[in-house]
């Protein structure tokens, strides 16, 4: 057990913890917007920067869970504005499949987010992260996956 | 000897005598009586080692990955119905080159597991008689495929709650023992170096905890999703008994459903991961 500075402070409140991959040209942008407006959202989202919608892997969703975040939001530009023209509609067909194979396997899709924003839509990044946050906040912890590491 | 044997010598010699290909892979009577294996004959005075009877259940396009068949230049592959939609997929993927392989189909009546039992992919069955070849040896044989056979279990296990089926999911991947036996045995897992091997960074946690289990497995099922042929190669040689084949049926479903396409039929067609429509569902994203 690793001991904290203080000793013996009580363990601070559970908060969700999200983790954004979001496109480099879109949401991220509309994310920056979202702040230079001095727009206010939760902190709870740990944004990473990807290329391209197309650049994610489902691996990266995995490896999230894994070091113990409750939601996963993956976002890029709207169909039709793709900076490399055609990256999303790849990345949807994988998302596609990605998703339903999640669902197979048991894992609950709430906790999975999927959304569209440009660089000028600062306003629906905040509310999507609010909403994802208050989603999340409500299920509590996402315990299931991280801690499958216990030996039977 | 079978007709069907007789007939594959007699070509797979003809091949090798002429100098066709190179060699030609095949079935030879296995150390016991019920097993086939694996044979790559080079010289045509040795075409009698070739066998084909029920016990040919090993799909044989996994050896066109391996060193010893890849640096070839031709090679005849003697191939029942479903083996050819593995090579169908390989072609699409630019894997083999479709001047390099001489297919020696033959018409199948449905093989057998080392348990006795038909798998499904026989049930399920509509190439009995193979449509993509160079040469064919066997009678031709009328299909009667049960299609409804192929997600049965499948349908099972969605009619579940999300709690259940993780916790089926959970029983299974805990056999796994991370022998990879799965991806070997796959026809289409062609990565020479796969993802599961990378260590810097470690991708997937090589040791065979459950974390690391549902990582492996849920990733060889995406990875083969829109390209598995259902050879059943996996299931076959997985030695925990893991349902393999219910993870790779459902992504088939979903790729049925969601993008119309079924894997192993057209060479000319595009894999539906590596193609989009427009109007792709887009119900799910935000």
């Amino acid at each position: 057990m690793t001991t904290e500075a203080g000793g013996s402070k009580a363990p601070a409140a559970w908060e969700p913890k999200i983790v954004a991959f979001i496109c480099n040209w879109c949401t991220y942008t509309g994310a920056d917007l979202a702040g230079t407006s001095r727009m206010k959202y939760p902190p709870n989202v740990r944004v990473i920067k990807i290329p391209c919608t197309g650049r994610f892997d489902p691996l990266f969703m995995l490896k999230a869970f894994e070091r113990g975040a409750d939601g996963v939001l993956v976002s890029g530009c709207h169909p039709g504005d793709c900076h490399y023209t055609a990256g999303n509609y790849n990345a949807r067909r994988k998302f596609t499949v990605w998703r339903k194979l999640l669902d197979f396997a048991g894992i609950d899709l709430d906790r999975v987010w999927f959304s569209w924003i440009s660089a000028a839509e600062g306003g629906k990044w905040v509310e999507t992260v609010r909403n994802f946050t208050e989603t999340i906040r409500a299920k509590g912890p996402f315990r299931e996956y991280g801690e499958m590491i216990d030996v039977r | 000897m079978s007709d069907r044997t007789a007939g594959i010598r007699a070509i797979a010699g003809k091949w090798l005598q002429e100098g066709t290909v190179e060699a030609v892979l095949g079935w030879e009577q296995g150390t016991y009586r019920d097993k086939t294996a694996p044979v790559l004959v080079r010289k045509a005075e040795e075409v009698d080692r070739l066998v084909f009877n029920e016990r040919c259940t090993n799909n044989l396009m996994t050896y066109l990955k391996r060193d010893p068949v890849r640096s070839l230049s031709t090679v005849g592959i003697v191939a029942k119905g479903c083996d050819i939609k593995a090579l169908i997929g390989l072609i699409q993927e630019s894997q083999v080159p479709r001047e390099k392989v001489k297919i020696l189909a033959v018409t199948c009546p449905g093989v057998r597991n080392a348990d006795g039992k038909r798998p499904v992919k026989c049930a399920a069955c509509d190439v009995n008689t193979p449509v993509f070849y160079d040469e064919i040896v066997g009678e031709k044989i009328a299909s009667n495929p049960d299609r409804a056979a192929r997600f049965r279990d499948v349908e099972a296990l969605e009619a579940m709650t999300p709690e259940e089926r993780h916790r089926f999911w959970r029983e299974q991947f805990d056999k796994c023992i991370r022998c990879y036996a799965c991806r070997q045995a796959c026809p289409l897992c062609i990565c020479s170096r796969c993802i599961a091997e990378k260590n810097q960074p470690q991708w997937i946690e090589t040791s065979a905890h459950p974390r690391g289990n549902f990582a492996w497995n849920l990733i060889r099922a995406y990875h083969l999703a829109g390209r598995c042929i259902e050879c059943e190669a996996c299931e076959t040689a997985c030695p925990a008994d893991i349902p393999l084949m219910l993870l790779n049926r459902y992504m088939a479903k979903v790729v049925e459903q969601s993008f119309g396409y079924e894997a192993g039929r057209d060479p000319q067609a595009q894999p539906p991961l590596r193609t989009f429509k427009l109007d792709d569902d887009n119900s799910f994203i935000l």
